[in-house]
């Protein structure tokens, strides 16, 4: 794949808010892969974790933001605890989703579930998925 | 010896097994759990996101409870509920510019400094009963049940909340050695079990279900053992589904640690209340004669 790297993609706004809102360094990362090594989702994921933090590297935040991968991160922090780069990928991930969330854009829409989908579950699942979910 | 204890929500609903056994047993061992008198969601999970602190506020109400009534930590039992308190915790001790903005924000309540310590009931036995002593009150010994631990994320990670080894946590097995049990390694005892996607993506679950469950049938465990009303949900009742997309699936029977306790102290089943399990375990335990 051809990828044109600007001075201005470089620079890009969006990034810097995932930068603030995660309080991350994404230049940091050196691609060891240790992140995507561990991570538990791989499989649900379109793009691995450690590709997350380059597409960022490089400016490309459509293509993350984008992605199924920042929706299928789950928060289980494995990544985090073995990054020799001390950076939180979970964090990177959450500030992803809230750039789409803050913008009024919805993943899940709890009017639209149906009230026998929460039946027997344990609420702390569910609060958690609206909260993980909805802006 | 009391200690105050913070229930959250799940336990009150379909959590109930965990925490009445988790009562009944921390009593037969000297503790007594005396539960908050006003206490309130903790919010689940913590916000990963920094310049989110109303979040926090939530938590930081249950920490300000604790103190007002005089104590200076307490318990807690549901993983999520530990994982964001201890968050929510050391954000105050470490953050204080963020101190300073909760605690103007909450300006109808005492300034709060931290000065709570949460802790897990494992942490609790671990140090205030000791695994050692817990063994000498012992009556029914498991020792014919081989146990898988399992500890999922929200007990070890991030790092800043971890009770134990991040890697190779041992505090669960220490305890189900003590009871006598057969304690099975297995890798996967630190795996996440897809949390709340069950909401939504129950395939996404049931993919790391399966996982987790069959690495302990692989390993010849007769049942599992969990800290969490989520993380059992997810391995227990949604076996259903598992069943459905494996047909070589073998349902294994997913404990609370708390029950386990229950049974190994001679308290029987009533404080355990099995018949909320989607797999009965009281089959198994009647077939090793514990019941
Ligand atoms: S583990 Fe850390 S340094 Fe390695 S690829 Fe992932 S984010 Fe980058
Ligand atoms: S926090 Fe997300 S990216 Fe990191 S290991 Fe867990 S699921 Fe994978």
């Amino acid at each position: 794949m051809r990828v044109r790297i600007s001075r201005k993609k470089l620079r890009d706004e969006v990034i810097a808010r995932i930068e603030e809102i995660s309080g991350e360094q994404i230049s940091k990362c050196f691609q060891c892969g240790k992140c995507s090594a561990g991570c538990p989702s791989v499989d649900s994921m379109d793009i691995l974790p450690n590709q997350i933090i380059r597409l960022l590297q490089i400016g490309e935040k459509d293509e993350v933001l984008a992605s199924r991968t920042i929706w299928v991160c789950d928060s289980c922090f494995t990544c985090e605890s073995r990054c020799p780069k001390g950076i939180d990928v979970a964090k990177v991930m959450e500030a992803a989703r809230q750039i789409i969330l803050r913008a009024n854009v919805d993943k899940v829409k709890p009017y639209e579930i149906d009230e026998k989908t929460f039946e027997g579950l344990p609420q702390a699942g569910i609060v958690s998925c609206l909260r993980k979910f909805t802006g | 010896m009391k200690i105050a204890y913070y229930p959250g929500c799940t336990l009150k609903t379909t959590g109930t097994g965990l925490e009445m056994s988790a009562i009944a047993a921390a009593k037969a061992l000297g503790l007594e759990l005396v539960e908050l008198e006003r206490w309130n969601c903790c919010g689940t999970v913590h916000s990963l996101a920094n310049d989110n602190i109303i979040n926090n506020l939530a938590a930081v109400r249950n920490l300000i409870r604790a103190k007002e009534s005089g104590y200076d930590r307490f318990v807690t039992l549901c993983s999520i509920c530990y994982n964001t308190q201890k968050s929510v915790n050391n954000i105050i001790r470490n953050d204080e510019e963020k101190k300073g903005k909760i605690n103007s924000f909450m300006y109808e309540e005492p300034d709060y400094e931290g000065d709570v310590a949460v802790l897990h009931l494992l942490e609790a036995i671990r140090d205030e009963v000791g695994f050692g002593n817990m063994a000498e009150k012992i009556s029914k010994p498991l020792s014919s049940l081989k146990i898988a631990p399992y500890y999922g994320c929200l007990l070890l990670r991030p790092k800043e909340i971890a009770l134990d080894s991040q890697e190779n946590p041992t505090i669960m097995e220490e305890l189900l050695s003590a009871t006598g049990a057969q304690v099975v390694d297995d890798p996967y005892k630190t795996e996440c079990c897809g949390t709340y996607h069950t909401v939504v993506d129950v395939d996404l679950v049931v993919e790391h279900a399966y996982r987790i469950l069959s690495s302990a049938v692989k390993r010849g465990a007769d049942a599992i053992s969990t800290t969490c009303p989520l993380c059992h949900f997810n391995l227990d009742r949604r076996q259903k589904e598992v069943g459905k997309r494996y047909g070589d699936f073998k349902p294994i029977p997913v404990f609370y640690f708390t029950q386990l306790l229950c049974i190994a102290l001679g308290l029987g089943e009533e404080p355990c209340n099995f018949e909320l399990h989607y797999v009965d375990p009281r089959s198994l335990l009647a077939e090793k004669h514990l019941l």
